[in-house]
């Protein structure tokens, strides 16, 4: 709790670091960049800059009250960085019956994926524009039964990804008796499928998986559905793809690529799907 | 009286309900009957075109009907 205050030892090293403009926080890219100024205070001054969030908020409870929104008003001076950093700030300070998930806050556990200002995103890996003016609005995911507040029921998601078998099913045993040995260029077709985290970003981004989210697997599944019949060591592939040649488990996919567009973690399930897709086909 | 999609929702989840209670164990049986009677009547005022109330109410029934079927479940208070 106290490293969310800021120091003010941490605010002379933030505002001694670079001040030129930070990449726009909705361009989706692996959330290595060090360039920060958001944290920063141009200036060094000690001014107060107060940013209004707007945060979703339902209480399961109370079932008959309309969801709404309330807003609270943050210190950036005195809040980390991320959005999450001010949901944890919201928290312990001014409202501790908000409710949302989060774990890791590195962008590796996909607990805090949410609606940011129209973006599904992780909370972790989203900067607060250091616009104070503009307020932030903060949704739970798009078109999911909500728990409480943040909350998404990710219940029927994760009963489709157990649908897709997501496990090495062999029948063969290793030839030495140890491990399933790859080749490196084998290993290098799981790069980019591997690091899904199965926040549920991308699915709950897609329109066609808003509609028939029932039949339709969905990006996420399909990505990691992929990434199992790309993998050599897999010897069920051919059951894998039957299980998918349907009219609506894969082929609901229109490519609309508002999974690409969101994912936060900067990979492509639209690509995924496509090779699927062409596997398929021929 | 006609009843509408949502209606017969909430009825078949009570009916469900009371069926499942016949499979516990005879002594406790009336306690899983009374504990769904009573879940029911708390929202027994609901708006009956608070739709989007009932239907989070009935989800959250079908959720705990799950976990108390179970055949582990012995007894309830």
């Amino acid at each position: 709790m106290a490293a969310l205050r800021s120091t003010p030892s941490r605010l002379l090293a933030a505002a001694s670091r670079s001040t030129r403009a930070g990449p726009s926080m909705f361009v989706r890219s692996m959330a290595t960049l060090g360039d920060s100024t958001v944290e920063a205070n141009p200036k060094g001054s000690t001014d107060s800059r107060m940013k209004s969030f707007q945060v979703y908020r339902w209480n399961p409870d109370r079932p008959t009250d309309k969801p709404s929104m309330q807003t609270y008003t943050l210190d950036l001076n005195k809040t980390g960085p991320m959005v999450l950093d001010a949901l944890v700030r919201i928290k312990n300070e001014l409202d501790p019956t908000l409710a949302f998930r989060r774990s890791c806050r590195e962008g590796i556990c996909g607990s805090c994926a949410m609606n940011i200002n129209g973006t599904n995103t992780l909370a972790c890996l989203c900067r607060i524009p250091t616009d104070t003016k503009q307020e932030m609005k903060i949704y739970p995911l798009p078109h999911t039964y909500v728990v409480k507040d943040l909350v998404p029921d990710l219940t029927y998601f994760y009963k489709q990804y157990k649908s897709i078998k997501p496990y090495l099913q062999r029948d063969t045993p290793a030839p030495d008796g140890k491990e399933y040995r790859q080749s490196k260029a084998e290993r290098r077709k799981l790069d980019g499928l591997y690091e899904c985290i199965l926040c549920a970003c991308c699915s709950t981004s897609c329109p066609s998986y808003w509609w028939n989210a029932e039949e339709y697997l969905g990006p996420a599944i399909l990505l990691q559905s992929y990434r199992w019949i790309a993998d050599s060591r897999d010897e069920r592939r051919e059951e894998r793809r039957a299980a998918l040649d349907n009219s609506m488990s894969l082929y609901r996919c229109h490519t609309i690529l508002n999974c690409t567009r969101t994912c936060p973690k900067g990979l492509n399930p639209g690509l995924a799907i496509a090779e699927i897709k062409k596997q398929m086909a021929f | 009286m006609r009843l509408s999609g949502l209606q017969k929702e909430v009825l078949a989840l009570y009916r469900t309900c009371l069926r499942e209670s016949r499979k516990k164990p005879a002594a406790t049986r009336s306690h899983f009957e009374a504990y769904a009677r009573t879940e029911f009547n708390k929202s027994v005022g609901l708006d009956k075109r608070d739709f989007g109330a009932i239907e989070f109410l009935v989800r959250k029934g079908r959720r705990q009907l799950e976990v108390y079927s179970a055949p582990g479940i012995k007894d309830i208070h």
